[in-house]
């Protein structure tokens, strides 16, 4: 059924993406806004605070909000330009349905007229297959209300146990390696502490292109005399000048962390009070990385013995420090292990829970802290409540008004939905604010899985490249054309303000999702008539939960510039207060809803875990077949799978199109020039792309950007394996091999460079 | 109006990360018309991921001034050298030629030399110029000498560039290392910086190609 035209050209023609320029309205000086509406970037996990300029009901511009602290008015070129993705020429103006007839694949249709098509396929699609026929796709950039929102539609009206959510790709590895060590998931502290770091440990992290602001914080500390440890497989922008470049062997940083803290042993370079007033289960780390001697440490890691010797003197020493991590070691089918092998580093240091002394993991989407926190989890409920625990199901039970064993148990993570898609297991699906076919490792499969799907409904402001398998496309609408809140990076919940209506039938998002409840004539939960009353109730369904939301409301949150959960509306004598947040974590004497005074971690003790954290290989390693690692990532003039940032003219002229890095010794081996066409393979795709010959990548690995779709997408290549725990897929390891193109790619010449 | 004597530009090309967000920011200014009059060098991509975002330096003795034969290019008293003006430029290229920091541009269409104007419009009302209001690495910062002695102890302005045998001085300053072998240097010879190896660089190449 969900097969997208075969002939992609008329479908480009009709939904793009198309590139959208400074419009005639803004070039023009003399035309003056209506108004300034402070709100956020509608990208990344930083939330940059932006004054959006709007005239006649179009966002023209930006002006810089220099008050809002954490970004003072600083932006990266996506926040810069993120205002020519309204009144784009792509933009999907109406409900379409799929049209054989026609050469685009789609044709118009009234909104009420899809709405009601869409409720009797999913009535016809539960009533022959059950509920759980019905699976769920929602995302990290949406806002905290409308995640919410997503979760109980699943639960309370579709009564399907699944539903997902992409942040399954960005910030699984480092909540679940956060919850096992601290029992809590959230940066430990604000980005204010890493100026007052003597030393600034990044593992795995682009900060400069994947978290730009976050660069101004490094490069304060560096001002203030700290070193900069970068641990990556290549010389980003921010390692330039880095202190001390670790270039580890993708895959291999647990190896790395081990090898540190055994270093730190030997040397004596930990914090045995804070180890035993603070932590559980050191001996046993200490025993388990007894083996990690830097001989072994650097035949693993690939990094030379004494760079992990000046890097553990350095981090062992040190009085403060800042340690920070992203993707780069969390896309692993060990990430969470990779995770809590930093955390075991950081613990044994002591330097945590005090100004200067932090440990943060860097936030991907805008809202992947809080759309991780309040139930599109396969496995939660709001809260960072567990779906499998019987007092955290009654307590939601009674907030949603349904009755407990009416609650579907625990769902599948993403990918595996594709898995149960393909084995039919899965028959309907309704995507939100997630292009899977762009962003899944191993997309073919995915391709192949969709077309299994009897009814597919994606809802979307564009027509995104998994949409064009829907057989009903709703009109959704833009981060400006709505109001709600998103937790940022730091932990701090912020609001995002409505700039704009939505255009033609475009309608909001949490409205789409509750028409559809009312026309499967299932409404009891879903009347919302505002965000606000959505937030309303998602702060007393976190009320008394890890990520407790009871405290904040709109205002406060405009009063203080954002407010760090947890927030609490009561104190623990159940007296009401007036909570102003919690910007800093695990300060000694603090209280929290778990430990309720033991101390400051998230558990009955108060106390921390190390975890042992054993290294393994990639899932797939090379061999004489496949001898190359490939690894993936971001440019900084692109965003996730590009739906949004492809679309605009000034992004896409800045990094036209994806290109394979590699280092010259290789090129020289395979006879390859920069600039040349090769093709890389690995054994689930193949991908030909021009080659980009720098001596900033390790010799033994390529990287290639992952925000194109088609024939030009990275995820053609990389593997589906995924990390036991958090089901994260590795996309930052698997096996290829390259060679020179015979010939230029099909798509050469033909399709725009933003397409495919 | 006119620039707040207080408040001056700076640039720390340590800083920066080739994100363009400058470049970008720059075309959104109210008077740019969408272009812009900035733009950002990349050094040698193929051995390293240093940029320099290069906006006009805007000289004491204007150089680009100093070469118009049309007297197309004014600075004003408050020290920032003006995009040309329009009814006079012809269009002839000399001052891109002369520019010794590479600045001005000739925009072929609008028969226009156009470049940096510090973001007059906002800069002589007290506001931060685009590139410098945006930068995230803050290579480009906006503002007053206390503010930047405070946040940047390790570095030290400067104003004296020497190409060759000419000397210029420069509104904008850059920031250099606060010192140098012991002592706090007051010029940047421009010509002797054009070493194609410097030290720094080959560190990094051994790093990655296993050399111990």
């Amino acid at each position: 059924m969900s097969n997208p035209p075969s002939n992609l050209l008329p479908i480009l023609d009709r939904f793009g993406p198309h590139l959208n320029r400074a419009s005639p309205v803004r070039l023009a000086t003399d035309a003056e806004p209506d108004r300034l509406v402070k709100t956020h970037c509608c990208f990344c996990g930083q939330q940059c605070g932006i004054q959006l300029k709007v005239k006649d009901n179009v966002v023209t511009g930006f002006e810089p909000w220099y008050d809002f602290p954490f970004n003072r008015g600083m932006l990266c070129p996506k926040g810069v330009k993120r205002y020519l993705q309204g009144a784009h020429p792509d933009r999907l103006l109406t409900a379409f349905k799929r049209d054989t007839s026609v050469p685009e694949g789609f044709s118009p249709m009234g909104y009420q007229e899809a709405i009601t098509r869409v409720a009797s396929e999913i009535a016809r699609i539960q009533k022959t297959y059950g509920n759980s026929a019905m699976g769920v796709l929602s995302g990290a950039s949406l806002t905290v209300e409308k995640a919410y929102l997503m979760g109980k539609f699943a639960r309370v009206c579709l009564k399907t146990p699944y539903i997902d959510y992409n942040g399954r790709l960005c910030m699984v590895s480092a909540g679940a390696g956060n919850k096992k060590a601290f029992g809590i998931d959230r940066a430990a502290n604000p980005w204010s502490d890493i100026p007052k770091a003597e030393l600034i440990w990044i593992s795995g992290a682009n900060v400069a292109e994947c978290a730009p602001i976050t660069t101004e914080y490094v490069w304060q500390a560096r001002e203030n005399g700290a070193r900069i440890i970068v641990v990556d497989p290549r010389i980003t922008p921010l390692a330039r000048t880095c202190d001390l470049f670790l270039p580890v062997k993708p895959g291999r940083d647990i190896a790395l962390f081990n090898g540190v803290l055994h270093l730190m042993i030997e040397k004596g370079w930990i914090d045995r009070p804070f180890i035993e007033q603070f932590t559980v289960g050191f001996d046993k780390v200490a025993e388990h990385v007894a083996s990690w001697n830097p001989t072994k440490t650097a035949e693993v890691t690939g990094i030379p013995e004494r760079l992990i010797r000046q890097a553990a003197e350095w981090w062992g020493t040190a009085k403060s420090s800042f340690l920070m991590h992203a993707r780069g070691i969390e896309h692993h089918s060990h990430g969470v292990q990779n995770v809590l092998g930093s955390i075991n580093m950081v613990l044994a240091s002591g330097r945590i829970g005090r100004e200067g002394c932090g440990y943060g993991t860097i936030t991907g989407q805008a809202n992947g802290q809080g759309g991780r926190e309040h139930g599109q989890k396969c496995d939660q409920l709001p809260g960072w409540r567990d779906i499998s625990n019987p007092v955290d199901r009654a307590h939601i039970a009674k907030i949603w008004g349904i009755a407990e064993p009416d609650m579907p148990g625990p769902g599948v993570d993403c990918y595996e939905m594709f898995r149960k898609i393909d084995k039919g297991e899965i028959k309907g699906l309704i995507s939100l604010c997630f292009n899977p076919i762009v962003s899944l490792p191993d997309n073919n499969f995915i391709a192949r899985a969709l077309g299994k799907l009897e009814f597919y409904v994606a809802i979307d402001f564009f027509m995104n490249e998994t949409a064009r398998h829907a057989d009903i496309v709703l009109p959704g609408s833009l981060q400006e054309e709505d109001e709600g809140v998103v937790t940022q990076i730091e932990g701090k919940v912020i609001k995002i303000n409505k700039a704009v209506d939505c255009p033609g039938d475009a309608k909001q998002d949490w409205r789409i999702v509750q028409d559809i409840a009312a026309a499967l004539d299932r409404p009891k939960g879903f009347t919302f008539t505002e965000p606000r009353a959505i937030f309303d109730e998602l702060r007393v369904a976190s009320k008394g939960g890890v990520a407790d939301y009871s405290g904040i409301t709109y205002e406060k949150i405009e009063q203080q510039y954002g407010v760090c959960w947890p927030c609490y509306s009561e104190d623990p004598s159940g007296k009401p207060i007036d909570h102003a947040g919690t910007p800093r974590l695990f300060e000694p004497g603090s209280w929290n809803v778990v430990a309720k005074g033991a101390g400051p971690f998230y558990f009955p003790d108060g106390k921390a875990r190390f975890n042992v954290a054993p290294y393994t290989p990639p899932a797939e390693d090379v061999d004489a077949e496949y001898p190359l690692m490939l690894t993936t990532g971001r440019v900084i003039s692109q965003f996730l799978s590009g739906t949004q940032t492809r679309r605009i003219g000034p992004l896409v002229d800045q990094y036209p199109e994806p290109r394979i890095e590699m280092h010259p010794q290789l090129a020289e081996r395979m006879g390859i020039k920069d600039g040349d066409w090769v093709t890389a393979e690995s054994r689930r795709g193949d991908c030909t792309l021009q080659a980009m010959v720098v001596t900033t990548i390790r010799p033994d690995t390529i990287f290639i950007p992952y925000h194109w779709p088609g024939r030009k997408s990275a995820n053609q290549l990389t593997i589906s394996a995924q990390d036991p725990i958090s089901k994260i897929p590795e996309y930052k390891v698997c096996a290829v091999r390259i060679r020179k193109a015979d010939r230029p790619p099909e798509w050469a010449g033909k399709l725009e460079p933003q397409q495919g | 109006m006119s620039v707040p004597s207080h408040l001056n530009f700076y640039i720390d090309p340590s800083r920066c990360i080739g994100c363009q967000a400058c470049v970008q920011a720059c075309t959104e200014c109210d008077t740019h018309k969408g272009i812009s009059m900035i733009h950002l060098e990349t050094v040698d991509r193929a051995h390293s991921t240093q940029t320099i975002p290069v906006v006009c330096m805007h000289c004491d003795s204007p150089t680009c001034a100093e070469v118009c034969p049309a007297d197309a290019i004014k600075r004003t008293p408050d020290g920032v050298v003006q995009s040309a003006r329009k009814p006079r430029c012809i269009a002839c290229n000399n001052c891109v030629l002369a520019c010794p920091f590479g600045v001005p541009k000739m925009k072929v269409e609008f028969e226009l030399m156009m470049k940096c104007d510090m973001c007059y419009d906002r800069s002589s009302v007290g506001l931060k110029p685009m590139c410098a209001s945006v930068c995230p690495s803050q290579a480009l910062f906006f503002g007053t000498r206390e503010e930047i002695e405070a946040a940047r102890p390790q570095s030290a302005p400067i104003d004296r560039f020497q190409f060759g045998n000419q000397t210029i001085t420069t509104k904008v300053k850059m920031m250099g290392p606060r010192s140098v072998s012991g002592q706090r240097p007051e010029h940047l010879d421009v010509t002797a910086a054009l070493d194609p190896n410097p030290p720094a660089r080959s560190i990094s190449l051994g790093v990655l190609n296993g050399s111990h």
